[in-house]
């Protein structure tokens, strides 16, 4: 069953294409990785399904809904979790304050309980904090780091509680730009532990923009390879290895 | 001794004042990177306001606070939505380009609207002056430094639990994760003017009262410049620190200084504490440092 499908999208900056002609689908409870070298649209992409980019021309849909005129805020309620490339964390806030944010999509009071802190509005705070206790912090493993400024954490840590604020939305779909981005082996073989289980535990579906291959290969279900913003194949990580655009896109063709 | 001790209650009663209408500077600065050069006119708008439902309405002044709370958000709102929301993305120079030139509207109105002579306020708070010791206070520095500290503490609850506040913080610190944690941005912008507004008008209130209102009021503002400079442009609890420092340098300068030059000392004093703040914290006292990645 599809979740999201990307439909005859098309993106360009003046007169640079940065996407012309993608489409994709992706199904309920996968991990769907999209690869490519740099400067091949990944991130666009990706910018597009979170609803920063709009596209010129094609659409997108999230379970079956069509999202081009929904704004980018209210994509997080619709069930659609993010973390960037470059961690995009609140500096001056604690991991735990930064988790609880995570859940503010999600927290349905009126305006003027939420200007105030008492009433109903405390409430569900207090049953949202022990939900995110509980479980996020739990299943993350940074209870040690709870009520550490995150502007103190290390890169690794400071990535994972990038993802424990995304989960705490509660997405249906999680999108991922380098998630392991710049982590040593250690810290990249946890992150893919931890995504493999939100897509488990969860049934969260994933999609992910990934440079480190081996991780590509090993945990997603389906790929797609993007290169100078023209979509050229997809399909599970073993096609999509032997494939002979991929093998030239990335190693360059036999003289 | 008891002079000192004098010019510094006098001086930490008027920081608290300046304070205030630091905070309005800051909280849009915190969320939108604009810097209101309208603060001031905010301020005496404010002033105006009050002035008006007093002495034409005859509004008793706890009607006449909200009210002046509504009409500064209102204009707050107003101002975001009609003028700045055009602005987003374009040059910083442009963007404070409109807030003088909005200053000079807002002037030119209230001159037109209440003409340009001195008006003072029906008395709000007793007259009496408070004595502590051998320390006297103006009853109306007192009471407006009270009024100033209250709202103050009610911006700062606010930021820190209220959810709104959370929202803010998050914008100011990381828009593109704010959209994406379902933080409506550009609404938290129209707020945050809104707040920015109602401090200033707050301010200005409390400055009419104690020295009269005019047009040229919220020239005041000018020198609150350097208190938010001073403290970190973004930052709230530098813009509170910031005005007590400004608020008694200045007063000590005024009081020490002023005999044995022509006077102007006190209004200069400020500025070279904060040159010699800048040249050690170019970020101000609690400013976020910026760190750019190339």
């Amino acid at each position: 069953m599809k979740i999201l499908s990307i439909d005859h999208v098309s993106l360009s900056f003046g007169g640079l294409n940065v996407l012309s002609d993608v489409s994709f689908d992706v199904n309920q409870g996968e991990i769907f990785a999209i690869i490519g070298p740099n400067g091949a649209g990944k991130t666009s992409i990706l910018n597009i399904i979170s609803g920063f980019y709009r596209p010129e021309k094609g659409t997108v849909s999230f379970n079956g809904k069509d999202l081009t005129h929904i704004p980018a805020d209210k994509r997080a309620a619709l069930g659609m979790g993010r973390t960037f490339q470059n961690i995009a964390l609140y500096h001056g806030m604690s991991v735990l304050d930064n988790i609880k944010l995570g859940a503010h999509s999600h927290l349905n009071t009126g305006l003027l309980s939420a200007l105030w802190y008492w009433g109903s509005a405390h409430k569900e705070e207090m049953q949202l904090r022990r939900k995110i206790e509980e479980e996020i912090i739990d299943f993350l493993e940074i209870e040690s780091i709870r009520n550490h400024p995150v502007s103190a954490l290390a890169y690794g840590l400071q990535k994972r509680v990038e993802l424990a604020r995304a989960l705490a939305m509660r997405p249906r779909i999680l999108l991922m730009d380098e998630p392991v981005a710049g982590m040593n082996a250690e810290e990249t073989e946890d992150m893919a532990r931890f995504i493999l289980d939100i897509k488990e535990e969860y049934d969260t579906t994933i999609v992910l923009i990934e440079h480190d291959m081996k991780m590509i290969m090993d945990i997603s279900d389906r790929v797609l390879v993007l290169n100078f913003g023209q979509a050229l194949t997809q399909g599970t990580p073993k096609e999509v290895q032997k494939h002979p655009d991929v093998i030239e896109a990335y190693l360059g063709k036999k003289k | 001794m008891d002079i000192f001790l004098q010019l510094l209650a006098s001086g930490f009663l008027v920081g608290g004042i300046y304070a205030l209408i630091a905070l309005g500077f800051v909280l849009i600065y915190k969320a939108t990177n604009i810097i209101n050069f309208a603060t001031g006119e905010f301020m005496m708008i404010g002033a105006y306001i009050f002035y008006s439902l007093m002495v034409y309405l005859k509004l008793s002044p706890f009607i006449g606070f909200p009210l002046v709370i509504i009409f500064a958000a209102i204009l707050g709102f107003l101002v975001e939505r009609l003028i700045l929301r055009h602005m987003l993305g374009q040059p910083n120079i442009s963007i404070i380009m409109v807030t003088i030139g909005l200053s000079s509207i807002l002037l030119g109105m209230a001159e037109i609207i209440w003409g340009s002579s001195f008006r003072s306020f029906p008395p709000l708070f007793p007259r009496k002056p408070i004595i502590l010791g051998e320390i006297v206070l103006r009853s109306n520095l007192f009471y407006g430094f009270l009024m100033a500290m209250a709202v103050v503490a009610i911006f700062l609850l606010l930021f820190k639990y209220a959810k709104v506040g959370v929202a803010m913080r998050a914008t100011a610190n990381d828009q593109i994760a704010a959209f994406s944690m379902g933080i409506n941005v550009k609404t938290m912008f129209t707020i945050s003017w809104a707040f920015g507004a109602i401090a200033a008008s707050m301010g200005g209130i409390i400055i009419g009262n104690i020295g009269g209102v005019q047009p040229t009021l919220g020239h005041i503002g000018l020198k609150i410049f350097p208190i938010v400079i001073l403290g970190g442009l973004d930052s709230i609890i530098g813009a509170v620190i910031g005005g007590f420092i400004v608020g008694i340098v200045e007063n000590m300068a005024g009081g020490y200084l002023d005999p044995y030059f022509h006077g102007g000392v006190k209004d200069l004093a400020p500025f070279v504490v904060l040159i010699f703040i800048l040249l050690i914290k170019p970020h101000g006292l609690f400013g976020t440092k910026e760190i750019e990645r190339l």
